[in-house]
Formats: structure tokens, C-alpha cells, sequence
């Protein structure tokens, strides 16, 4: 805690403070090192920003909107509610403000090919779509207990041409699928970019994943000084790997009079295995090529994790998110499962809205922090993605505790 | 000099090769891992690398990640699978170094693991998800200790950076055969020989190669120009049929396959 959160962060070797870097096999590294290469060249590459500030507005709908939710405010009773819209983005979700970036750095590294893994299957939609657009062949790996809960996204990733291959290992979620994910990348490398959905994994990716997204908290910095003439009191996210969170906090982690708080996912309750709040409940250690908080028993291996929500529903977190944590610029919280699926009926009831699952997490933890605050007060919920492709679940879910 | 250099400067002096099996700690348990190791020894084996299972392995394939869900699914403990190395590292020849996941050692603490894998009579580490760059803590502590902290060159590599993980290495360096996972194949690559020589020329370090070596023409192959070769999921599909067949049946096999690759790496 006694340091300084700074927003010049990774170094060149990754590290966000003491997390981060690059634990995977040597395979790897030649291919991180060129992306870290390309990516460099890129950020400072007019032509490069050009190209994908169009494709954000013209392909994607942005800006998204601040949207002022004032009966849920007024519901609530207590500070004013925003909702920074990424449901509103074309295929539903933040997931898109990566996968065209990443697309693009994938045509310039001269690759032709993409895998990508997906929990909640938003991000291999976003990935789908992207390469769709860029004439990409593109593979997804998707645990087949997330291919059972998110049907939906499965069939949009085969119509957006997309092959979606099932991973049986494991537990079946998004752990296993980016395990699969970096084994075929092992044997495919040279021909062949992933593009990881989150702020996780070894470097470059925390950094390119949280660059792309940071859009959404840029934008929500300049339609709060239109709209409201002042930056917001706190801002919420969800935190699975953490990429909408990250992309929303960013652009804050400098403006100290704005609270930060993310939201992971609480599950059913505290016990080990029951939720997947590794920044609540775990500690440091490397998973999935970088070190950061991870639920990880006493020998080091990765403990089975619960969340309602696919896309929460994993067991490592991005390393910004720990220097975030440790330095105390964020305060990490959870939301559990009856909690989500709650304020997943409010925001449809009160606004027309339906929250993907993930977003619903953040969307209970602001309705919680809102009713102790006055009125002036105003809260920026990151609306991270939609909830139609959870509709079935959820039916399934209330049907069966009926 | 380390237990591993020896062996190498013996080798190397003899005109042999050195061959490794590879075996993961608790598949299906310990006990028979223990008989597995010594019946490596008695067939001749020069080293012997233990898995120490992970749940989430990326650089392996399908059977060793089976064989380490099934060590995992038992509970199998880091603490029990040194117990059990400390029990029969004394009874065989063949220096063991232990394959193991940087989750693993970073949670058991850096020094902590290498002074108790010592303690069971380990060699050295080889350490597949820590590449040269992140190694450097690490590669302190084992210099300092005399245990050798192997680590891996790949197709991918590039010349100039295969010289300095052969400079940071310790032991011998392991070349990985192909860019991908851990596996048997019927092909190996066609320039494989050409960098393995190459690499050998331009450092002192024992060379092996592994990654998808199961067949004696491999090994007749590959010999000339390593100092050993390494067998991984060849050895593990056999011990796999522990679940299903008599062990006497299993340790045979494993045995007289061990042979059939020892005559041909040195025969």
C-alpha cells in the first residue's frame, strides 16, 4: 500500500509493480516479442489510431453512451446512476474494442490465422466478428459447460464463420479454454496470432488487451465533463480477467478525487471453490503466464472456481488489477450470485435494459453503494455487455429454484 | 560439479549417449512410481526426469496432461511425491531431475524448493513455463546450491538468444524438438539436426532433445549429433495401463521398451 498507483506502467519487461511478466514456455517467447514489437510500432502509428478510431465509430456505434438510469436511481434512492453503455456496441458487448485492435495488429504482423479462447462467448463473438470483417480464419476454444450455458453466442460464432472447438478438460470453463488455446498456439505460432480477451496472460497482452479497452474510460471522462461538468464520485466494474474494469479504471488511476471499485464474482459463498474472487480471497502466484492474484491451493495448483456468470468464472485476474489492489488505487470487492441475478431483474424492470450476467455484478454493487450517498452524488456503472444470451439460463436458473 | 555434469563428463568421455525417461510423480500413485523409477535404473537409464504434476500445463499434451489429472485427481501432495523421491533417490544410479511448473516452486518458495528436492536427492529442475528472462532469481539460488536449473531452446529460438540461455543453463540445455507440445510423433523436423549441431558447436553445455521422440529410428537418428535424448509420453501411455493391467505386466513393458531404445542410442 505504500506506493503510489501510476498509470506508467508495464515496464519493458511487463511488470506492473512486483506482477506481471512472461511465464511461458520458451515456445512463446519469440512470438511475444514480436507482438510487444509490432505493438509499439502501432500505438505510435497515426494511420494505425486512425484506422481503428473509424472502425470504433462506424462499425462499432461509438461512443457509447452515459446513460443517466434515473428510475433506477430513484428506485435505489440515493446517488445519481450512469451506465457507460458497451451493451449498446455492436455484438453486444466491450468485448469488440479489443478484437478489432488486435485484428488489425494481427494483418500487420502478416498472420492470417486466429484462435482465440471464450468463457462467456461474447469475447469469441467479438473475435468472429472481427475476423469476419477482415477476411481472418479464426478458431475458438470454449469449455463445453460454457458452450451448454451461453447457446446463444455459440451459434453466432459459427454463422460469423467461426470454428468453436470444445474443451473437455478441467472444469470445462474459460481456464481450460485458454489452457487449450496456448497449447495450439505452441504448435501454430508462426503462422497464427491469439487474441487473448482480457487483461491477463504474459506480456504484451495485459498491456495491448488494457489499451484497446481504455476507450471506455475515455470516453467516460469527456461525456462526464459535458454532461455533468465534473468528473463521477466512483466508478464500477466487473472484474473476471478484468478487461472492461481495466479499460474503465485506467484512464482514473490519475484522477485521485474519483473511487474506484471492482466487483468480482462472489458465487454461492465464501468456501474455497464456491466463487471466483481471487482479489478477495486468493494470493499472488502465476497462472496462465503472469503473476497476479490467483485461488491457488497450498502446492500451487489452481483451485476449481465457481461464478453464475461464464465470463466471470475464472480464477486468475489480470496483473494491473494486483498492483491496482496492493497500491489501493481500486478497492476489489464481490457480488454473489443471487445478488447478480437480483439486480439483473431491477435493471430490466426499472430501464428497459437487460445487464449481461457479468455486467449485473457491477450493476448490484452500485445499487448498494448508491443508497447510502446524497443525491449529488454520481455513480458510472460499466455496462460491459448485454444480456440476451443469458436469458435462458436465467430462465432455467429461477424456473428451477421456483 | 554437479551429479548431472558428472554424468555427462563420463558419457562424453565414453563416446555414449545418455538416456532420460520421463515418468510423473503419483500416476496412478506413488508407490508405483517409486517401482517405476528403479526398473528405468536397472535397464540402464542415465537420468530420469520426474513430473511433478500441474493442473494447468501448457506446454504438454494430451497423455502427460492426462497422466497429471490422474496424479492430481488422487491429491497427490508436492510434500508426498519428495517423500517418496527421498525414498528411492538412494537406491538408482540415474540422477533424477525433477519437471516442474513455475506455479509450483513460486508458492513453495524459491530457495525452499530447491534445498528440499535436494534434500530427496533431486538433481536439478527443469522448469518449462520460465523462460531465461524470468529465471534469473531462480538460476541464483540453484548455482549456489550445485543443483542444475535446465532450460529449453525451441524452434522458435533465435540463434542469438539460444547462446544465452546456453550460457545461463545448467546441467545440460534441452532442445525441444518441435514448436508445440509434448507428444509422440512419426516426423520430427527436417532442420532439427542442423541446429541441434549447430548449437553444439558453439557451447560446451550437453545438448538433449526431446519433444515427440518414441521411436528407435528416431533415436538412432538424433544420436549423433546430442548427448541425450529425452522420452516423455511413450513412457507415460505405458504407465497409463497401470489402471487397467497387472503392474509386473506394466513394469516389463516399460522395461523391455526402455531396452529396445537403449540399443539403439547405444548398441
Amino acid at each position: 500500500m505504500s506506493q503510489t498507483a501510476s498509470s506508467h506502467v508495464p515496464d519493458a519487461a511487463g511488470r506492473f509493480g512486483a506482477f506481471g511478466g512472461r511465464y511461458v514456455p520458451e515456445t512463446l517467447m519469440r512470438a511475444l516479442d514480436e507482438l510487444a514489437a509490432e505493438y509499439e510500432k502501432a500505438r505510435v502509428d497515426a494511420a494505425f489510431q486512425a484506422e481503428l478510431d473509424d472502425l470504433y465509430r462506424n462499425y462499432v456505434g461509438r461512443p457509447s453512451p452515459l446513460y443517466h438510469a434515473r428510475r433506477l436511481s430513484k428506485e435505489t434512492g440515493g446517488a445519481q446512476i450512469y451506465l457507460k453503455r458497451e451493451d449498446l456496441n455492436h455484438t453486444g458487448a466491450h468485448k469488440i474494442n479489443n478484437t478489432l485492435g488486435q485484428a488489425l495488429l494481427t494483418i500487420r504482423m502478416g498472420k492470417k490465422r486466429v484462435i482465440a479462447e471464450t468463457g462467456a462467448g461474447q469475447h469469441g463473438v467479438a473475435t468472429a466478428t472481427a475476423c469476419a470483417r477482415f477476411g481472418l480464419d479464426c478458431v475458438v476454444y470454449m469449455g463445453e459447460e460454457d458452450i451448454r450455458r451461453q447457446q446463444p453466442n455459440v451459434f453466432s460464432m459459427k454463422l460469423l464463420g467461426a470454428e468453436v472447438r470444445p474443451v473437455s478438460t478441467g472444469s470445462r470453463t474459460l481456464r481450460d479454454a485458454i489452457n487449450e488455446a496456448m497449447r495450439e498456439w505452441m504448435s501454430s505460432v508462426e503462422t497464427t496470432h491469439y487474441i487473448l480477451g482480457s487483461v491477463v496472460g504474459p506480456h504484451p497482452f495485459p498491456v495491448i488487451v488494457r489499451d484497446f479497452q481504455s476507450v471506455i474510460g475515455y470516453e467516460t471522462i469527456e461525456q462526464s465533463r459535458h454532461q455533468l461538468g465534473r468528473l463521477p464520485d466512483l466508478v464500477v466494474a466487473s472484474v473476471g480477467g478484468g478487461s472492461n474494469a481495466a479499460g474503465m479504471f485506467y484512464p482514473f488511476v490519475e484522477e485521485e478525487g474519483v473511487e474506484l471499485i471492482g466487483v468480482e464474482a462472489g458465487g454461492r459463498s465464501a468456501e474455497a471453490g464456491q466463487h471466483a474472487s481471487p482479489l478477495s480471497y486468493g494470493q499472488p502466484g502465476v497462472l496462465h503466464g503472469s503473476f497476479s492474484y490467483v485461488m491457488q491451493d497450498e502446492d500451487g495448483q489452481t483451485c476449481d472456481v465457481h461464478s453464475i456468470s461464464a465470463g466471470l468464472d475464472y480464477p486468475g485476474v489480470g496483473p494491473e488489477h494486483s498492483y491496482w489492489k496492493d497500491t489501493g488505487r481500486v478497492r476489489y470487492t464481490y457480488c454473489r450470485d443471487d445478488e447478480a441475478l437480483k439486480a439483473f431483474g431491477i435493471l430490466a424492470r426499472t430501464e428497459g435494459i437487460l445487464p449481461a450476467l457479468e455486467s449485473s455484478h457491477a450493476v448490484a454493487k452500485a445499487v448498494e453503494l448508491a443508497k447510502g450517498r446524497s443525491p449529488e452524488e454520481v455513480i458510472v456503472v460499466c455496462l460491459s455487455g448485454r444480456g440476451d444470451k443469458d436469458a435462458a439460463e436465467i430462465a432455467r436458473l429461477t424456473g428451477a429454484s421456483k | 560439479m554437479s551429479k548431472i555434469d558428472q554424468l555427462f563428463k563420463t558419457l562424453r568421455a565414453a563416446g555414449q549417449k545418455a538416456f532420460m525417461p520421463f515418468v510423473t510423480a503419483g500416476d496412478p500413485d506413488l508407490e508405483f512410481t517409486a517401482a517405476v523409477l528403479k526398473e528405468l535404473d536397472a535397464r540402464g537409464s542415465h537420468l530420469c526426469e520426474l513430473g511433478i504434476p500441474y493442473s494447468d500445463p501448457i506446454a504438454d499434451g494430451p497423455v502427460i496432461q492426462a497422466s497429471y489429472s490422474r496424479a492430481l485427481d488422487k491429491k497427490v501432495k508436492l510434500a508426498q511425491i519428495l517423500s517418496m523421491l527421498g525414498g528411492v533417490s538412494g537406491q538408482v544410479k540415474a540422477p533424477i531431475v525433477t519437471m516442474v511448473s513455475y506455479a509450483i516452486i513460486l508458492r513453495h518458495g524459491l530457495a525452499k524448493y530447491v534445498e528440499d528436492a535436494q534434500k530427496a536427492g533431486a538433481a536439478g529442475a527443469i522448469v518449462p513455463d520460465l523462460p531465461a528472462d524470468e529465471a534469473r532469481e531462480l538460476a541464483a539460488i540453484c548455482k549456489t546450491a550445485d543443483f542444475s536449473l535446465v532450460q529449453l531452446v525451441t524452434p522458435t529460438t533465435p540463434r542469438e538468444r539460444a547462446l544465452k540461455i546456453a550460457e545461463s543453463s545448467s546441467g545440460f540445455l534441452y532442445y525441444v524438438s518441435v514448436a508445440g507440445i509434448t507428444g509422440e510423433r512419426t516426423e520430427l523436423p527436417r532442420d532439427l539436426i542442423e541446429n541441434v549441431g549447430w548449437l553444439r558447436e558453439q557451447t560446451p553445455l550437453p545438448i538433449c532433445i526431446g519433444f515427440g521422440i518414441s521411436q528407435p529410428e528416431h533415436v538412432k537418428r538424433l544420436a549423433p549429433v546430442a548427448d541425450g535424448l529425452i522420452v516423455g509420453s511413450a513412457i507415460v501411455r505405458r504407465v497409463a495401463e497401470a489402471g487397467s493391467k497387472p503392474r509386473e505386466a506394466v513394469l516389463k513393458d516399460i522395461g523391455e521398451y526402455v531396452s529396445t531404445l537403449l540399443a539403439a542410442l547405444n548398441g
